[in-house]
Parts: C-alpha cells; structure tokens; sequence
C-alpha cells in the first residue's frame, strides 16, 4: 500500500502536484488517469523518489520513503519512466540484467541468470537477447525496459505508460504481467491513456486533473460517462459490451 | 575482452622496453633510473588522463566531453595565473613544490566541485552542459587573459613556463607523490566498477537502481579533479590556453578505449584507457625525443591526433 499524503511537487516555480492525497492499494492494479499535464508521470516519479517534492509525504506501507536508504528502496520500489534515454551500447540482456543491481551490488550470480531469463521469457525477449538496444524497434526497447523493471523483482512497481508503442498483443501480454504481478502481492500502478484497456485491466484507478487529485476509487465506480466526461471536459461515452465496459469518445 | 587487454599491456610492454632501451649511451646504473623516473611520471599522467576522462564521461553519460573540454584545464591555468598576480613571480618560482601542489590541488577540488557540481545535476540536458562548460572556459580564459595583462611581462613568463604541457621536463621531486595519488584513485574506481556501469546507465535509471546519483557523482567529481590535478601538476595542462586548442588527449584515450574494449564494462575500460593513453604517451615520447630528436612537439601531436579523432566522433556518431 503506498500513500500519499499532502503529496505537492514544483517544478522551478511552477506547482505540478497540489497537496495530492492518492492512495494505490496492494494486491491490484491501480491506473493512473488524467489529461495531458494533469501530473501523472511527476505524481508517479515523486513516489518512486526520482523527483524531490516541496511538502507532504510519500509512505510506503506506513513508512515514509523520504527516510529509506537509496539501495533499500530500490528493493522495494521498481520505476520505469517514460523515454529514458541509455547512453552506452548496450545488448537486450545487459539491460536487464542492471535490474538485478540493487540486490548483486556487482557481478550477477546464478540465481540473479535465472530471474533475468525468466523475465525475459515473459516479454517474449529470448530471440532478441544479444541484440544492441539501439537496433531495436521502440515497442521492442520498450519490452526490454520493462523486463528490467521485473528482473528487480520489488513489491511495487511503477510503470509510466508502459503500453507506449507495444502492438496490440504485446500490450494485452504486458496488461497480463501486471495482474500476475498485482496476484503476488505487489502493489501495480500504471500511467495508462488508454481507457478501455484500464476499465478492463485495472482494479484501482486514481484520476488527476491540473496537479490535484480529482477522484480515486475501484474500477467500476470510476469508469462512467459522467465522471470520466467531467475528467477529460470533454463527451465520453461507456457502454457495456459483453460484460466489459468500452469507452468511446466522439 | 581480456585477450584484447593483454595485447594491450604487451604493446605497451614493448613500447616501455623501447622507451628506456633506445638511444641509450654509456653507464646503464644512471641510464635505467634516469629514464626510469620519468617513464613512471609519464604512465601517471596516462593513468590519470585516461581515468578521469572515462569516469567524466560515465558521469555524464555521454562520450564526447572530457574534463579539459568541459573547463578543467582553464580552471587550473586561471589558478596559476591568479597565484603569480597574487604572491608574484618571484615568490610563485620560491614556493615549495609540495605546498605548490598541495594548495593547487584543494583549490582545483573546491573550485570544480563549485563549478561543475551544479552543472552535472542537469547532466541530462547534454546540451545545456556543453554550453555551460564552454563559457565557464571562455570565462576563465578571459580572465586569465587579464590578469597576464595586469602583471609584470617578466612574470608573465612564469605563468607561460607553467601553463605549457611539457612531457620532457616534468618535475620528478613530485612524481612519487603523483603516482601514489592516482594509484590511490585507480584502485578506488576499480573497486566501484560494478556502480560505474550503472550511473553509466544515466541519473534516473541509476537512482531507480539504488545509486545515490547525487553523493556518488560528487564523489567522482572530486576523483576527477584529483586526477586532473595531478595530471596538471606534472606536465602542465593538456590544453594550451594560450592558442586556445582543445584538451584532446584524454578523448583520444577513452573514444580508442572503447573501440578496442568493445565493452561498458569499466573493470576492462579504465585499464583499457589507461594503457592505450600510456601507450600513446610513451610512444610518443620515445618517437620525437630519441629518433626525431626534438623537444616539445609530442603534446602537439598528439593534440592534433585527438583533434581528428573528436571531429570523428562528432560527425560519424548520433550526439550522444
């Protein structure tokens, strides 16, 4: 369970996160909604510790993550933000294999292999192995980051828009992961655009708008033509097909 | 990988043997230390050259600034003019050699720390950063540049003596002193290697893995400085200030490391650097002292190898 508390960001002097109050529960998958520059990547980046915030607390299970040790922290909180860029040439494996780091400190033992195969194995990466990154494609880079993510095998995992330029299988494959995951015990949080693929995926969903949080709660009492209309000012239709709830907009 | 790193060390094992063998005439018991002392003042300064570069560039998570590119060699030329203005010539060429280096020494980690701490937390914006070291180094140039002015031609000699690389007579009182240091610092960054790869890796996948990006990169900074310093110390700035050529050595080093390398492993890239600089160096010396006969023209080679090899990597390579 990670919560914040009074949670409220600024970037030089202007607020991107206002006194935010968001609570993603363990156990699930919580989407994190809102429109463009609603503050979702910084609210996710705030908790896991990339971003310094003005006031308020970030607590993880109770305990406030300001007080954690770096290494103890990541191995507890995994993040992959969005278009990280990676300087060195690096091949699919070594990439994820750095997410073992926190736990090796240094040369990756036997145990350390097989996690990174098996989260290798997970998004479909075994025939890319020794590939360089930058002969990839961006859905095929952006598999390889999130299997680095996995291979450090934390309790949360913060993943801002992981879905960017996955097919629509490998998005489904992903979308799979994360429940998996969620099915262990972990806490998920997701920065997801895509509303359809949240009304079905998620359990959780908190929505931002302009730096506050405008509402959180289970899925099904987020997803509706009224709040969602309000969400994004603009009309939002959900309609139910097959025991799903579909979002269209016009 | 580690059969690329013993064909190095056996080069520069020949290039070594080649170095303190050829030319030589007459008592072999004065010839070997002679020579000896300045081989291993050589070898510092390729050891700290290649290092601080490679570590420079792992911090900032690129491959085309060094050091000397980003200002170092300009702070360490303004330091010396500013002790000349300030004590004199004559009280600058009087000072003990080691209270000379040891104050160069902490000025050089206090002012980039100052300097270049601020700068590397924006490490992302690659950019920003060129931009930023470019006019720190205009900066201190021009006022370099005044303060020559300001002061006594004739003391203005001294400060020329000094801001010169010089590989043919370095000051060997202080080359122990030196090799310690940077031994000191290579083992140092050795036993961090692992924590290299990942601030490699750039600030907020390192920190997402652990690093504490700010504190280790601060470190490292002082390291570098540590190392220019020393570097500086011995044979004078690898960029000469007064023409205004850029400090392509260290680039040189680091850009072939990682081409004969073929690895970001800096377990096999700090050595890699540092004996393909030493190689260089001592080659180098060995070519225009005992075959060419002449003084002063190895840095200048060199500079100008460099220079090749950084418009190389700019034009063939996606700025990075």
């Amino acid at each position: 369970m990670i919560e914040t508390s009074d949670l409220s960001v600024k970037i030089g002097e202007t607020t991107i996160l206002n006194a935010v109050n968001a609570s993603f529960p363990t156990g699930v998958v919580t989407a994190l909604v809102g429109p463009n520059g609603a503050g979702k990547s910084t609210l996710l980046a705030a908790v896991g510790r990339l971003l310094p915030w003005e006031r308020g607390e970030v607590l993880l299970d109770g305990a406030p993550v300001a007080d954690m040790g770096h290494r103890e922290f990541a191995l507890k909180t995994a993040i992959l933000r969005q278009d990280q860029h990676i300087a060195p040439r690096l091949r699919v494996r070594d990439l994820v294999t750095f997410g073992r780091f926190p736990h090796t400190w240094g040369r990756p033992g036997r145990e350390d292999e097989r996690i990174v195969d098996e989260a290798m194995a997970r998004l479909e990466l075994e025939t890319l192995s020794s590939r360089f990154l930058d002969t990839l494609s961006g859905g095929q880079r952006q598999r390889a980051r999130i299997a680095m993510a996995l291979a450090q095998a934390t309790d949360v995992l913060l993943l801002d828009e992981p879905l960017n330029a996955l097919d629509v299988n490998h998005a489904r494959g992903v979308m799979h992961i994360a429940k998996e995951e969620a099915a262990k015990g972990r806490t998920v949080v997701l920065v997801l655009h895509d509303l359809s693929v949240a009304a079905v995926h998620a359990d959780h969903i908190v929505a931002l708008r302009n730096g506050n949080l405008f509402a959180q709660g289970p899925v099904r009492q987020m997803i509706s033509t009224d709040m969602l209309s309000r969400l994004y000012e603009a009309p939002i239709d959900v309609i139910e097909y097959d025991g799903r709830r579909i979002v269209l907009t016009h | 990988m580690v059969k690329r790193i013993g064909i190095l060390a056996a080069l520069l094992a020949l290039t070594i043997t080649a170095y303190m063998t050829i030319g030589a005439r007459g008592n072999w018991d004065f010839v070997l230390p002679f020579r000896g002392a300045k081989l291993l003042a050589l070898v510092t300064v390729a050891v700290a050259v290649g290092c601080s570069t490679v570590v420079f560039q792992t911090i900032t998570a690129n491959r085309i600034l060094t050091p000397s590119i980003m200002g170092f060699d300009a702070l360490y030329v303004f330091l010396q003019t500013g002790l000349v203005f300030s004590i004199g010539g004559l009280g600058y060429a009087g000072l003990n050699p080691y209270l000379k280096f040891s104050v160069e020494t902490s000025l050089m980690l206090v002012a980039a720390l100052a300097l270049f701490g601020a700068v590397l937390r924006n490490a992302a914006d690659l950019s920003r950063m060129i931009l930023t070291g470019l006019i720190i180094g205009i900066f201190l140039r021009s006022l370099t540049g005044l303060m020559a002015r300001l002061i006594d031609p004739n003391e203005y000699s001294v400060v020329q003596q000094a801001s010169f690389a010089r590989f043919d007579a370095m000051n060997t009182e202080l080359t122990w002193i030196a090799a310690g240091i940077t031994a000191g610092c290579f083992v140092w960054l050795m036993a961090r290697r692992w924590r290299l790869n990942v601030i490699a890796l750039g600030r907020e996948t390192a920190m997402s893995l652990g690093i504490d990006h700010d504190r280790e990169s601060r470190r490292l900074l002082v390291v570098v400085s540590l190392l220019v310093s020393v570097a500086t110390a011995l044979v004078g700035p690898s960029s000469n200030s007064f023409s205004g050529t850029g400090g392509f050595f260290g680039l040189l080093a680091a850009a072939i490391a990682y081409r004969v390398a073929a690895t970001w492993h800096h377990a096999i890239v700090l050595p890699a650097a540092s004996m393909i600089a030493a190689i260089t160096l001592v080659f180098g010396q060995t070519l225009f002292e005992r075959l060419l006969q002449l003084q002063t023209s190895v840095s200048v080679a060199i500079e100008a190898l460099g220079g090749l090899v950084f418009l190389f990597l700019v034009l063939r390579r996606r700025t990075r």
